[in-house]
């Protein structure tokens, strides 16, 4: 037994040292492409000038408005807002070099093959993973390292100037974020440029990647104004995920072939036309044949999920519930009953003049409003959702779920009247829309993140947009206007017959 | 040591290659012409495992294209119809940089760098930045770069475009060299001289697909038909000169003419001998060259004429 011991314990090291031996040598191309394209890029004043620039000239911007913005609020006795200012600036200063990032990032490939020198690239004996991952990491190093550097510059001189000096955990976040907010831009460049047949193209479709990116940075700055800091690790985990979905997808549609053969950049309507029908029409020969054919099938992919969307909408109801109940066991009892005080009373007689309303003639134009308003909703949460495989998306599907669970805690903590009435008759046709919607969501993302090499990133993107459409169109929009002609004509009445009214 | 059987490549429904079959052996230089976007660099791309063929398969010192690129690529040396230079890099970075990723040892990596660039006669210029060589130069090293990790096969498209004569000369001398190393050269060229004193065997592709396929001399005797030889007179004659039996005349003038003799150069004696019993002042009797360009001028006439012919067929009749 001892001696199949100490056979065993040099086994698992020489098997460790293989598994090293093999990783190190995996790597070493890939720091090789790495340490040749920085080279490259270190010469280039194009690419140093504005770097250096930024760097150096944004942390005394921001100082300069940290500043101006003090003294302006310290004439009205709010210098908590100038405090709340300073970490923001934090992101700003760390955030423009990583625009450099982008234009470099976009031409990685694209510019490569303009120039002509992405032949002898592709033929070195190494996988496709070790050449994807060498240009991704040598565009994410200086821009970041330039970031940091701003970053550091700027809390120097806030330190020195203002004796502002930031919390350890806010430091932490503001420099995860950063890091991680240049991996989702770059990751997604890189994606573009290896699809993009010039480096004008490449630029084009960048719009892609500046407009949510453009969004994501004003929703920070508000919560960093709000100090929700632990809202803001939520973020760093949707754009951890996001990078590393753009990356897989970058990587699955990688083709050597591809980068050598695809000339030329016209924009053919006709593929275009030709694609989105086969994936949303098929060969249906009418409406009922489509339902039959297309919607149906498309459905019985979203079993699975539909199952995860299910799972994920009972988390939200049950966080909704658990963080509601963890406030409310905070404020004072008496003060919870004055505010809820008469709110029964208020609702039946809201409900009143919804049903006579809805008898009138305003009701197809309170169908119609309300429709509108959750069509809204929809079409926000898919366009989030496009750009981050469905993740955003998916998040606001749950956020009324998150909130029912909040409010059926509060019903609970004040003894109000259930809330299933006002939310189940019109809900049996509602949730499961929504459910659906995300489920749809859900799969577009995997869909794009799943290998198809035979397949251009551009089809498996239109391809993916039709089949999603096909369950929007056919089946979500029209239970939505189903439900919003229950909520209209059916929920009051179920609601006052249930509170005996 | 490269093989390739039924090799086909299809873009968008357009065959670039079509049914290619070729072997190149040990030691061997095949050459490959054709005109522009006859398929000689598809060939190649497919060759050296950066396209996937669409029907057919190849193998490069025993590794399939397709199930092994990473092996094919380890075993060839391209040089690109695009030299595809880092111009910001010094040379010997450049070079540097791939002998890494070949994995070359340090010592090795330093051995061969020196060699070929002092062979190309470059060593003075290996500081320098590649955007700052001429084009030649950066041809040159391009080649040095195909070179580097001592490939089984090599596939050279146009090795000495825009090159001087002497730049020129010296590359041919390195593909000779590289031939007698037992390595297998495919050299995609437009320049027939070079193929002609170069290749052992020459393939001709048109429209993807090989037309000709065969030593210089095979290609010229298939196109141009049997040797002819010129004799040459002293004096003007007018008339016709008498040929013995067999012998064909093709071509005359007053002081020269030219035919076939019915079973070669051997036959020639016959030839002599009736014009001297004749009476007729030979100087001389020599062989009229042949050049490879002669040849595949008239093999691309002849494929002209099929695919007029074959259009002529296909035009709809009406009536």
């Amino acid at each position: 037994m001892g001696k199949a011991n100490l056979m065993a314990k040099p086994l698992a090291g020489a098997r460790l040292r293989a598994r090293w031996n093999e990783l190190r040598n995996w790597w070493r191309p890939v720091l090789l492409l790495m340490r040749r394209e920085l080279k490259d890029q270190l010469r280039d004043w194009r690419i140093l000038f504005p770097l250096v620039g930024f760097t150096a000239f944004f942390p005394l911007l921001m100082l300069f408005t940290a500043r101006r913005m003090a003294a302006f609020v310290e004439q009205y006795g709010a210098e908590i807002l100038a405090e709340r200012l300073y970490p923001f600036l934090i992101l700003v200063v760390g955030f423009f070099p990583l625009t450099i990032s982008l234009v470099v990032a976009l031409e990685s490939f694209a510019g490569e093959r303009e120039r002509g020198t992405i032949e002898p690239l592709l033929l070195l004996p190494v996988e496709d993973a070790q050449l994807y991952f060498g240009k991704l990491l040598s565009m994410l190093v200086l821009p970041l390292l330039a970031s940091y550097a701003g970053i550091a510059a700027y809390l120097g001189i806030m330190a020195w100037r203002i004796h502002w000096f930031p919390e350890p955990m806010l430091l932490l976040m503001v420099w995860v974020l950063t890091t991680v907010q240049a991996f989702v831009m770059i990751s997604a460049a890189v994606m573009i440029s290896t699809q993009a047949t010039s480096v004008r193209a490449a630029n084009l479709l960048a719009t892609a990647i500046v407009v949510p990116v453009a969004l994501l940075l004003q929703s920070e700055s508000m919560l960093m104004f709000w100090r929700r800091y632990t809202a803001l690790w939520y973020y760093v985990a949707g754009l951890l995920l996001t990078a590393v979905l753009m990356t897989r997808v970058g990587l699955a549609h990688f083709n050597r072939e591809n980068l050598l053969g695809r000339d030329l950049d016209v924009l053919t309507l006709a593929w275009f036309k030709r694609t989105f029908r086969r994936a949303f029409w098929g060969n249906a020969r009418g409406l009922g044949d489509w339902y039959r054919t297309q919607v149906l099938p498309e459905l019985r992919t979203l079993a699975r999920p539909f199952g995860f969307a299910v799972l994920l909408f009972v988390l939200a109801f049950v966080l909704g519930h658990r963080v509601t109940t963890a406030q409310l066991e905070r404020i004072p009892p008496e003060v919870i009953q004055q505010y809820t005080q008469g709110k029964g009373l208020a609702r039946i007689a809201a409900l009143q003049s919804w049903i006579s309303l809805a008898q009138g003639q305003q009701g197809l134009g309170m169908v119609a409003a309300l429709f509108l308003h959750n069509l809204r909703a929809l079409v926000l949460a898919a366009f989030l959702g496009f750009f981050t495989f469905g993740v955003a998306g998916l998040l606001i599907a749950m956020m009324p779920i998150a909130l029912w669970g909040a409010m059926s805690a509060l019903a609970a903590y004040v003894e109000m009247p259930s809330l299933l009435p006002l939310i189940l008759p019109h809900g049996v046709v509602e949730i499961p829309a929504i459910l659906l919607f995300a489920a749809s969501l859900l799969h577009l993302g995997a869909y794009w993140a799943t290998p198809t090499r035979e397949k251009t990133l551009g089809t498996v993107w239109l391809e993916g947009v039709a089949r999603w459409l096909k369950v929007f169109v056919g089946v979500v929009l029209p239970l939505f206007l189903l439900a919003a002609v229950l909520e209209v004509y059916l929920t009051p009445r179920v609601a006052l017959l249930f509170m005996g009214k | 040591m490269i093989r390739a059987e039924r090799l086909s490549k299809a873009f968008d429904g357009f065959w670039a290659v079509r049914d290619v079959s070729l072997t190149v052996h040990k030691g061997e230089i095949l050459a490959l012409l054709g005109p522009n976007g006859a398929g000689k660099t598809t060939t190649v791309r497919m060759l050296s495992a950066i396209l996937a063929p669409t029907t057919g398969e190849a193998w490069v010192d025993g590794y399939s294209v397709r199930e092994h690129p990473q092996e094919v690529r380890r075993r060839v040396g391209v040089l690109t119809e695009h030299h595809g230079l880092y111009r910001r890099m010094t040379v010997e970075e450049y070079l540097a940089f791939f002998a890494d990723v070949y994995e070359l040892p340090e010592t090795v990596k330093r051995e061969r760098i020196a060699h070929w660039l002092r062979f190309f006669d470059l060593w003075a210029f290996r500081h320098r930045r590649i955007g700052e060589l001429s084009k030649g130069m950066r041809q040159k090293v391009a080649l040095t770069r195909a070179l580097l990790h001592h490939p089984r096969a090599l596939l050279l498209d146009e090795p000495t475009s825009a090159m001087d004569p002497e730049s020129a000369y010296l590359v041919r001398q390195a593909v000779a060299a590289l031939r007698s190393e037992e390595r297998a050269i495919i050299l995609c060229t437009h320049n027939l001289v070079e193929a002609e004193s170069l290749a052992d065997r020459i393939a001709v592709l048109h429209r993807g697909r090989v037309v000709a396929l065969g030593t210089a001399e095979e290609l010229k005797r298939r196109f141009l038909g049997p040797k002819r030889y010129r004799v040459l007179l002293a004096e003007d004659r007018a008339e016709a000169p008498p040929l013995p039996p067999g012998f064909r005349l093709v071509a005359r003038s007053p002081r020269a003419f030219e035919v076939h003799p019915p079973n070669g150069e051997g036959d020639n004696v016959h030839l002599i001998r009736t014009l001297v019993h004749a009476g007729w002042p030979v100087v001389r009797v020599e062989a009229v060259p042949y050049t490879l360009e002669q040849a595949y001028l008239a093999l691309m006439k002849q494929v002209h004429a099929q695919e007029a012919a074959q259009s002529g067929q296909e035009e709809p009749t009406h009536g």
